[in-house]
């Protein structure tokens, strides 16, 4: 990187580091920090979509769609988590290659399953063989985000479920009385307001969500545990211009710190939030900071 | 190979008692139960343990953070954020790396690398954080009138926190702590993905259920028959958790009696 680092066995400690810290595979390891952020920048809101649309089904007036929406959520929260996530990646994976299978390869007349050997025909391969290693992360990672998605989604459905209900009777009353539809109620009322008894639920769940992060690494994804066991582990002068010995503990370290830092942000933002929510609510909270103002 | 003779080979495969060699192909329904439920032993193991030890160290750490005193609640408040604050999969990994770092330089720390003894001891400080934070809240939440009454009778100091405050706050606190519980064992999964080797293929249920998934690149009976071991461990331990229950409340009239909710939660 620096242009003194032609030669790090004759540097001292402070110039190392700063050799050491910024070479390629230390960016590769900074970017998986990025890779960490872009999964939560994408699941938060698809999560929250799939909640949405899980709490609108389970509260339906059509009787099988709302066991549609409770099923969804209980079957989710019901299943132990790291279980799920194991399960989840390769059940849609072979979904997904399934169905494809059949669609793209009408003439095959193989079994798919053979044994413990899960086989179909080459155009079904999902990403084809022969594509760029580039579709074949992406692939993983959308996959992964698919699957968080599905199961934080069910717990959002269940929060934003109670939170619907939590909506104080009287004020739909009232919508109804001023000749809205239940739709308009619903848009125009009952999700407004919603959202400051959802945010504490939700909050948590982001709590949640940012500490299922790491999971990634499960799922096959290289993430930012996958790059601290890489890069800590002892390295002999042989392969590499900067030999150290077993360092993942201090990697370990940082990503500790990195979590903690992050929760602490997370939590200042989420307070700030809740205040800015609260306004104008009919809750305890609400009247406070009326009183508070006047 | 009967399933009686499976069972007796593999049952308690997990401590290293029976076959050496795990089945390779042609696995069985039966196989794949006995060796998931010999896992299973490992995932009660950690979990009573860490439960048993972390609620006495919770205890304290709701007490200091509840304290006036700066010198108990600083430490408290950092310990409890500390752990409640990062992802145990992170702090499982860090746990192992430190004890082997500490094993080169003192051989005391040797057995700290084995998962019986380093993943144990890293579930008993994050068990400990979390049920000491809901001890906290327990706290926060005694009637007035409790203390008042206590105050009344001439109660002080450990007399009157044995008597009156911590059997009331255990009795508040009892509802999240058993969903706590439940969710203790489910984070016992994650020890054998997270650094801690499993020593000659001795695991846990879900390393088992993943070397079955692995190796048949079926997850549609290994996972499910996971589940339904874990459904049934729940179960076991909301019963045990109940009757503890009742026996807090039994002083109360049958309306005013908390009800242990089952919430699920994710991972930590």
């Amino acid at each position: 990187m620096f242009s003194f680092c032609t030669d790090p066995s004759i540097l001292d400690d402070w110039f190392w580091f700063s050799c050491y810290l910024t070479t390629g595979v230390h960016m590769s390891f900074y970017m998986s920090f990025l890779k960490v952020l872009l999964l939560l920048a994408v699941t938060a809101p698809v999560a929250l979509a799939f909640g949405f649309g899980g709490a609108m089904m389970a509260r339906a007036r059509f009787v099988p769609l709302s066991w549609v929406g409770k099923g969804y959520i209980a079957l989710v929260r019901g299943v132990p988590d790291i279980a799920f996530f194991l399960f989840f990646v390769i059940a849609l994976d072979q979904g997904i290659e399934y169905l494809r299978h059949k669609a793209l390869c009408s003439d095959w007349d193989m079994p798919i399953r053979q044994g413990s050997d899960f086989v179909v025909c080459q155009a079904a391969k999902m990403p084809l063989g022969n594509a760029a290693q580039w579709v074949h992360e992406t692939y993983g990672f959308g996959l992964a985000v698919f699957t968080f998605a599905i199961v934080f989604g069910a717990f959002a459905a269940n929060v934003l479920f109670g939170a619907m209900r939590a909506v104080p009777r009287p004020q739909l009353e009232t919508a109804e009385a001023y000749g809205m539809s239940h739709r308009q109620t619903f848009w125009r009322v009952l999700v407004p307001q919603m959202w400051v008894y959802a945010l504490p639920g939700l909050s948590n769940l982001w709590m949640v969500l940012i500490k299922a992060t790491p999971l990634l690494f499960l799922l096959g994804v290289e993430d930012i545990v996958y790059w601290a066991r890489e890069l800590g582990g002892t390295k002999t002068p042989r392969f590499t211009d900067y030999p150290h010995p077993d360092w993942r503990m201090w990697y370990f370290l940082a990503l500790l710190v990195f979590y903690l830092l992050f929760t602490r942000v997370s939590e200042v933002a989420l307070d700030r939030l809740m205040k800015r929510l609260t306004r104008g609510q009919a809750t305890t909270g609400g009247e406070a900071q009326r009183r508070a103002g006047a | 190979m009967s399933c009686l003779q499976t069972i007796q080979d593999y049952g308690l495969r997990s401590l290293g008692i029976g076959e050496r060699l795990l089945p390779r192909d042609n696995f069985t329904l039966c196989e794949q139960f006995t060796l998931i439920g010999s896992g299973m032993l490992w995932n009660i193991y950690f979990g009573v343990i860490a439960l048993l030890t972390g609620f006495f160290f919770a205890t304290a750490l709701g007490v200091g953070k509840a304290s006036p005193n700066p010198w108990f609640r600083r430490p408290a408040e950092w310990f409890i954020f500390i752990f409640r604050g990062s992802p145990l999969f992170i702090q499982f990994f860090f746990g192992y790396f430190l004890f082997l770092t500490l094993k080169s330089e003192y051989a005391f720390f040797a057995p700290f690398t084995a998962a019986w003894l380093g993943a144990l001891i890293v579930l008993f400080l994050n068990t400990a954080a979390y049920s000491g934070e809901i001890f906290y809240g327990a706290l926060q939440s005694i009637p007035k009138g409790d203390v008042e009454a206590a105050d009344a009778y001439g109660l002080s100091g450990w007399s009157r926190f044995r008597r009156v405050i911590w059997p009331t706050s255990l009795r508040l606190a009892w509802p999240a702590y058993t969903n706590e519980a439940i969710f203790l064992f489910h984070a016992t999964t994650l020890v054998f993905f997270s650094g801690f080797p499993a020593w000659q293929q001795r695991g846990d249920a879900l390393y088992y259920a993943s070397y079955f998934a692995d190796k048949t690149f079926n997850p549609f009976v290994p996972y499910p028959i996971l589940a339904g071991y874990f459904i049934l461990l729940t179960l076991c331990i909301i019963s045990v958790f109940g009757l503890i229950n009742s026996r807090l409340n039994r002083h109360l009239p049958q309306a005013q009696r908390r009800k242990i909710r089952l919430r699920p939660n994710l991972i930590r």
